[in-house]
């Protein structure tokens, strides 16, 4: 199996190192005792207290928390609805329309999809009065519509694998077609849909571009207060702040990698079992 | 899992009583069904927040500044008597093509953008072979680790090369401290950080449709190749290379379009005078508050990006449509 | 192969006064300018094992979803036990189908599966135990109940499958490929299996298959279907041994087929000159077809008799020629006899000797064919 050449191998580790070293030495950086980010002057966890006492910074996290959490929600009904138009509706009216308009966000630069909205609830606030200023609001609404496509695509693409015939076999057994959504393709697809909230959830959690466009005054979110720290300068308490992040991320991913890893290895023996026994 | 169930029944119930029952019998007589509903929400959506948007990004780019909220002159007026007054002006572009910083700008972002995008395949094409071809263990591990990155923050990410290219940063700490160096090198907010934090961000969306499309392919396809007597290299340039197209295609346009715009890291990473077109647009948006220019400046990224946001979407509907 | 299927002691298809169970009338479906089923008429009858036998996009999978309820015809009705179901969506229809995936709902245990139906349609929960009970154990799989679907082998997910299309007593089963998953041995087992449990609750069956074997074994009735249409209805030894046309003759079984021209055309007989066999043919039953006309004969490979001597008689039914090529099979062997005029002919002779007893005829031999008149059948079109 390994067929793998000597300069492929070494590609692949270089790679790796290209990835992880920064974050590395941005974890190590955050037990220095130095102010100086990069001298190391002994180890101490002095500027994770700092960052627990910076109410900016918490306030900000927890905003942002709020936000992503209400953006993944929306984002996923939003894609899902979205993701089922495509995979299952054949060619109705219009579909070539949805199409783009589902995966253009995904490769749309910030900075137009940023402007393009921001302009949108000026002109909608002169119009009809809605949305009062800018805030939390309007960041959800942005954050919806760039992550939806990203659910739609994820959604999508798991019902393109997913045998049609399941469906067609609940419909024949007399359930009706919102029925058999919410009995056989809705549990099915529900780890693809998990997934594609927490891809939400992080790609607004993490947007800096889209959100200064539309955000408002008092609506900070993490990225925005982080950004206008970092201008300033490398600052000891950002090195904690994204470490406690990668750390919970990381946590996060392996626990739920190790699950699907052994549930896939446990239903793979009782599938060989069940083939065996048979013989 | 009787959770379903329950929720089966509650949508039934739903369905039996009252409101519900007369509005869907009154859709239905209409014509309607519920996938005309669930078509339209996010097509509506969809519509109203990001067609529209562009529409009136559209309009402003053709109308003049003033000194007000919002700080552009409407398209359309009332005069006294009735008459309506239209004042389209192209100014804005005009004001583009005259400066240079704009068009210099543009092309630099297509520049680095495509030399950014050739450095992630460089890079990304060996790795998503090696991962291929692991053994099946551990391939879903490392996929994991390239994923991991794109989990986290890319603003802090971006911000950990700062600690490492600036000039009392890691490396040159490093050489000086070996006795390479004299003088710390400068790296930072040079086009050289750009290039690093461009690669370093996009380089795992280059990697998985890389993979998707490697892992694909028929193993026996080189094994035929290498039996009818064509070598390794020949073999990869004749039959990987071509088979693996739509990856290579989607992977280049994930990295292409987005650092075309790109706005964090030529402000963080790169110099005063890496110009980049977002960070162009960014200025003129915050720093002089040119609603139109600025709009002008999206407009014409628009039309520089769509060919290859088609090529994108193109290759995206194959990928989607080979697996019926 | 023997027919495990006691005689039909009653064939409603030939009784006129007989009231079809399920009728399709002048059904066609078109998808854009692909017609995928053809202006099809079908009576199929109460207690029925209908098989619809048919190439890859012959149409026979669609004429199963129409029925089914998944497509809406282009044209034409469905009538179900007197009611017109044509416009009826498939959750309302009282027939169930049987998927070649299966399609046992993964996250559901074995009970779940079976109890879906039941549950739609808000049977009591005791007696939907009941009633799931008593199919698993019709089905043999009762001590599976909570099993899930990836814990069982090919042949189990079949017949966990069957019970679900079953337990609804459904007034048509459609069952869609229901044997190609699994392998040969298992396959032949589970097919005298679902004959009996058809006998046992005398739902109508159709059965959408492309192996013939499968076909002949379970049907009362077979529908061959050519691009959409249906090239001939009728039990499989009418298929087999009286094709009504070339297609059907060549489709079912292996055929040495003739052109020729009709020379003698009486009531009871016909004889056939062929060019392409250099002889002539006397058949045993009469043609319907103008004097000098162009017809095809076709003669099955095993209804050839195989000899050294010249066969005694007058010269119809018989030809010379050279043994080309000999496939030994086990119990039969396969001869490739070339004739004068260059055609080569097919005979499948059984093996009643075993290999090394007795003189055998090899390549190069020359031989002699002969048939009796009514093995050859004429097909006009």
């Amino acid at each position: 199996m390994n067929r793998r050449s000597h300069f492929v191998t070494a590609m692949m580790v270089a790679g790796f190192l290209f990835l992880y070293l920064p974050i590395v030495l941005m974890i190590a950086f955050s037990f220095n005792e130095s102010r100086l980010v990069t001298v190391w002057g002994g180890f101490s966890t002095k500027w994770y207290g700092e960052l627990f006492r910076n109410q900016q910074i918490l306030g900000a996290a927890w905003l942002s928390f709020k936000i992503a959490a209400m953006n993944a929600t929306g984002a996923t009904v939003l894609g899902t609805l979205a993701g089922l138009a495509l995979a299952r509706f054949g060619h109705f009216c219009g579909r070539p329309l949805l199409t783009g308009l589902a995966t253009a966000p995904l490769v749309m630069p910030e900075v137009i999809t940023g402007l393009s909205l921001l302009l949108l609830f000026v002109a909608m606030e002169q119009a009809i009065g809605w949305p009062e200023g800018r805030g939390i609001t309007t960041i959800t609404i942005a954050h919806m519509t760039f992550s939806m496509a990203y659910v739609t695509v994820v959604v999508q693409s798991r019902l393109a694998t997913l045998d049609e015939s399941l469906e067609e076999a609940a419909m024949d057994l007399g359930a009706r077609p919102a029925k058999v959504f919410f009995l056989i393709t809705l549990p099915i697809i529900l780890p693809a849909i998990l997934a594609g909230w927490l891809l939400a959830f992080t790609l607004s959690w993490d947007d800096l571009v889209i959100t200064s466009f539309v955000t408002g005054p008092g609506s900070s979110t993490l990225p925005v207060v982080i950004f206008s720290k970092v201008r300033l300068g490398v600052s000891p308490d950002i090195n904690a702040l994204a470490t406690l992040l990668v750390l919970a991320v990381a946590t996060f991913t392996t626990v739920f990698g190790l699950y699907m890893i052994r549930q896939q290895k446990r239903r793979d023996l009782e599938v060989q079992r069940a083939i065996a026994a048979n013989e | 899992m009787s959770k379903p169930f329950l929720l089966g029944e509650l949508l039934a119930w739903i369905r039996a009583h009252g409101p519900w029952r007369w509005a869907s019998q009154g859709l239905r007589a209409r014509g309607y069904s519920g996938r005309t509903l669930v078509t339209a929400v996010p097509y509506l959506w969809l519509a109203l927040f990001f067609l529209l948007p562009f529409l009136i990004v559209l309009k402003i780019s053709v109308s003049e500044m003033q000194l007000a909220m919002p700080p552009y002159q409407p398209l359309v007026s009332w005069i006294s008597d009735g008459v309506i007054a239209l004042r389209i002006s192209f100014e804005n572009y005009l004001f583009l093509l005259e400066d240079s910083l704009y068009w210099k700008s543009y092309l630099n972002s297509i520049r680095t953008a495509a030399i950014s995008t050739v450095i992630c395949l460089l890079i990304g094409y060996p790795m998503a072979y090696g991962i291929a071809r692991s053994p099946a263990a551990w391939r879903n591990l490392l996929l994991l680790l390239v994923m991991l990155p794109f989990w986290t923050s890319f603003l802090l990410r971006v911000y950990a090369w700062i600690g490492i290219l600036k000039n009392n940063g890691v490396i040159n700490n490093l050489l000086m401290a070996l006795g390479i160096i004299d003088e710390p090198i400068v790296m930072l907010q040079t086009n050289f950080a750009m290039y690093i934090g461009i690669v370093y961000s996009y380089l795992p969306f280059m990697v998985l449709p890389l993979y998707t499309a490697i892992e694909k392919l028929d193993q026996s396809l080189l094994e035929a190749a290498a039996n009818l007597g064509c070598r390794p290299v020949k073999a990869f340039f004749r039959i990987t290379v071509p088979l693996t197209m739509t990856g290579i295609i989607a992977g280049c346009m994930l990295v292409f379009i987005p650092a075309v715009g790109e706005f964090v890291i030529p402000a963080l990473l790169g110099g005063p005078d890496s110009l980049m077109i977002g960070r162009v647009l960014w200025e003129e948006f915050f720093n002089n508050r040119d609603w139109p220019v600025a709009s002008a400046v999206a407009i014409v990224m628009l039309f520089v990006l769509v060919i290859p946001i088609m090529i994108y979407q193109r290759s995206q509907g194959q990928q989607l449509g080979a697996h019926r | 192969m023997a027919s495990p299927r006691p005689e039909q002691k009653n064939e409603p298809w030939k009784d006129p006064g007989a009231q079809p169970y399920v009728r399709l009338e002048k059904l066609t479906k078109r998808f854009g300018d692909f017609v995928a089923v053809d202006d099809v008429t079908l009576n199929i009858y109460r207690g029925e094992i209908f098989c619809l036998l048919g190439g890859s996009g012959s149409g026979k999978t669609t004429l199963l979803r129409m029925m089914a309820g998944f497509e809406r015809p282009s044209e034409g009705r469905i009538w179900i036990d007197g009611a017109d179901v044509t416009a009826t969506p498939p959750y309302e229809r009282p027939v169930n189908m049987m998927f070649q995936s299966y399609a046992l709902f993964p996250h559901m245990s074995v009970q779940k599966n079976v109890a879906f139906g039941l549950r739609q349609d808000k049977v009591a929960a005791g007696e939907i135990d009941q009633r799931v009970t008593d199919i698993l154990k019709l089905v043999r799989m009762e001590q599976f109940a909570k099993r899930m679907p990836h814990q069982l082998s090919g042949g189990q997910r079949q017949r966990v499958a069957l019970a679900r299309a079953l337990v609804k007593r459904p007034k048509l089963l459609l069952l869609d490929e229901p044997l190609a998953a699994l392998d040969r041995k298992l396959r032949e087992h589970t097919q005298f299996e679902l004959l009996n449990i058809q006998e046992k609750l005398g739902v109508t069956f159709v059965v959408v298959t492309h192996d013939q074997e499968e076909a002949m074994t379970l049907a009362t009735r077979i529908g061959v279907m050519n691009h959409g249409g249906i090239a001939q209805i009728g039990t499989a030894s009418d298929i087999y041994e009286y094709p009504g046309s070339r297609f059907v003759a060549d489709f079912i079984g292996s055929v040495n087929m003739f052109e020729g021209r009709l020379v003698e055309d009486e009531p009871d007989y016909v004889r056939v000159a062929s060019d392409e066999l250099g002889g002539t043919f006397h058949v045993g039953h009469g043609v319907s077809a103008a004097p000098d006309a162009t017809v095809w004969v076709a003669l099955r490979p095993e209804k050839i008799v195989l000899s050294r001597e010249r066969p005694d008689g007058d010269g119809d039914n018989r030809v010379e020629g050279v043994v080309a090529e000999v496939a030994y099979r086990g119990d039969q062997s396969i001869y490739l006899v070339k004739l004068a005029t260059g055609r080569q002919m097919r005979v499948t002779q059984p093996n009643t000797l075993r290999t090394g007893t007795g003189e055998r005829i090899r390549w190069d031999d020359r031989v002699w064919l002969s048939w009796d008149s009514s093995s050859p059948v004429v097909v006009t079109q």
